[in-house]
């Protein structure tokens, strides 16, 4: 089933002989259940297309559809109830709440809608993020790579229908970056969460089932990879 | 020492005491809240802010640059006619609160802008991503993550208020400044200059140790 739809998408920055063509005609179907890279050098239009798809980039034409619902055509106040009820992210720089603890970041966007958190669920999840220890920890004194796995669960705890990941790895060392991929890849397989993700790094692409590459605002190959 | 602590009237300094107390908490609380909304207002008004508005954040950012530039001893004088209207009196704690409000909560807007300017923007966007709606960015993650700051500012304020009251005395607040003056100044005496100046030194060391504390406490980064 698909569960992320982009028509047609186009976005253009700046104006007359400044302008750019971050995105030039991309159309693009995200399967449910998987977890897709999308990779290219800086300035590839990568990340742009991201923004666009998780809503948050208003293209300059085209359509992103998530279960249906056409992103673009709705007013702000859902577009924000969707995002929090539908959408995880991860970010580059983590961009976690310092004053607050670990499972307090983690449940925060819970609360934010009012929702009960579901205890068991975020115990799980904090196990299987080797946060356990962690857990009445303050940002201050994690890691990179442990703070990167708290927004990772800060991500899954909603339960979204998909996770965006901003270059995820793009603040780690290689070991951490490793670590960090392959919870990521855990935990989507076993919630079958779909992810889609942005990055420059091939080696971290490499665990998706599907590799987009983009170049100069246009996919220019899109593979399928066997992964386990 | 003895014939040095006789010269002074402990009544009078218990009452001044409690007038120069009275004066700081008083007007720190007010101008905390009115600074602090104003500060909130200001800084989501700005133009990258979370409700951007150029006419209400000019506005308010020059009414707190005037207030902020009016050394208090003259806006104690501009203000008489405003204070006599409003308290009834120019006099004593009453006649003094109007000016220490409306010089320190200005300053405590601009503290307030300035802790949460601080804060990392990277914070802001993704909380925005993350589906937060404005008004829970500002409550949920901007006043927590500028707490520290928020608190340590106050700290600040509250000690530049005791000796804004002790200005106020010149013109018959009340308080440890007025006695300081009265007594020890137009008088001579001495000994109730020293005792006064002793007694505001204990109360700054002692706000300064409670604002410490709580920083420390609240503080996790």
């Amino acid at each position: 089933m698909i569960i992320l739809e982009g028509k047609n998408l186009r976005k253009t920055y700046g104006y007359a002989e400044n302008k750019v063509d971050a995105i030039k005609n991309i159309s693009i179907e995200i399967e449910e259940g998987s977890f897709v890279a999308v990779v290219g050098t800086s300035g590839s239009g990568k990340s742009t297309l991201l923004h666009v798809l998780a809503g948050l980039v208003k293209p300059n034409a085209g359509k992103v559809y998530l279960q249906g619902e056409s992103l673009y055509d709705m007013n702000d106040d859902r577009l924000t109830r969707l995002r929090r009820r539908k959408m995880g992210f991860v970010f580059q720089f983590f961009n976690l709440i310092t004053t607050h603890n670990v499972i307090e970041n983690i449940v925060l966007l819970i609360h934010l809608d009012n929702r009960q958190v579901d205890e068991e669920y975020v115990d799980e999840i904090i196990d299987l993020l080797k946060l356990k220890e962690k857990k009445y920890a303050f940002i201050h004194e994690l890691s990179g790579g442990q703070q990167q796995r708290v927004a990772i669960a800060r991500a899954l705890a909603s339960k979204p229908a998909i996770i965006f990941a901003d270059e995820p790895t793009g603040n780690l060392d290689a070991k951490s970056s490793q670590e960090v991929i392959q919870l990521l890849k855990i935990a989507q397989r076993k919630y079958h969460e779909t992810v889609i993700m942005v990055t420059h790094d091939e080696m971290i692409a490499n665990v998706a089932d599907r590799i987009l590459r983009i170049e100069d605002g246009q996919i220019i190959q899109d593979t399928a990879q066997k992964n386990e | 020492m003895s014939e040095f602590l006789s010269q002074i009237d402990w009544d009078a300094m218990y009452v001044a005491i409690q007038e120069t107390l009275l004066m700081t908490v008083v007007s720190l609380v007010i101008a905390v809240i009115l600074g602090f909304v104003l500060g909130i207002i200001l800084y989501i008004t700005k133009e990258d802010g979370l409700y951007p508005h150029k006419v209400i954040h000019r506005i308010l950012d020059f009414i707190i640059n005037l207030f902020r530039a009016i050394p208090f001893i003259i806006l104690i004088f501009l203000l008489l006619q405003f204070t006599i209207k409003i308290m009834g009196t120019m006099l004593g704690v009453k006649g003094a609160l109007p000016a220490l409000i409306l010089s320190s909560a200005p300053f405590y807007a601009r503290m307030c802008m300035i802790a949460l300017s601080e804060i990392d923007k990277g914070t802001i966007e993704a909380s925005k991503a993350m589906g937060a709606s404005s008004w829970q960015i500002i409550t949920k993650v901007l006043i927590p993550e500028a707490k520290p700051a928020l608190i340590s500012s106050m700290t600040v304020m509250a000690i530049s208020l005791v000796g804004y009251t002790a200005m106020a005395g010149c013109i018959g607040s009340g308080g440890l400044g007025n006695l300081a003056y009265m007594y020890g100044y137009a008088r001579q005496n001495m000994p109730v200059m020293y005792t006064a100046t002793f007694f505001v030194l204990v109360i700054v060391f002692i706000i300064q140790i409670i604002g410490d504390l709580i920083v420390k406490r609240i503080d996790k980064r």
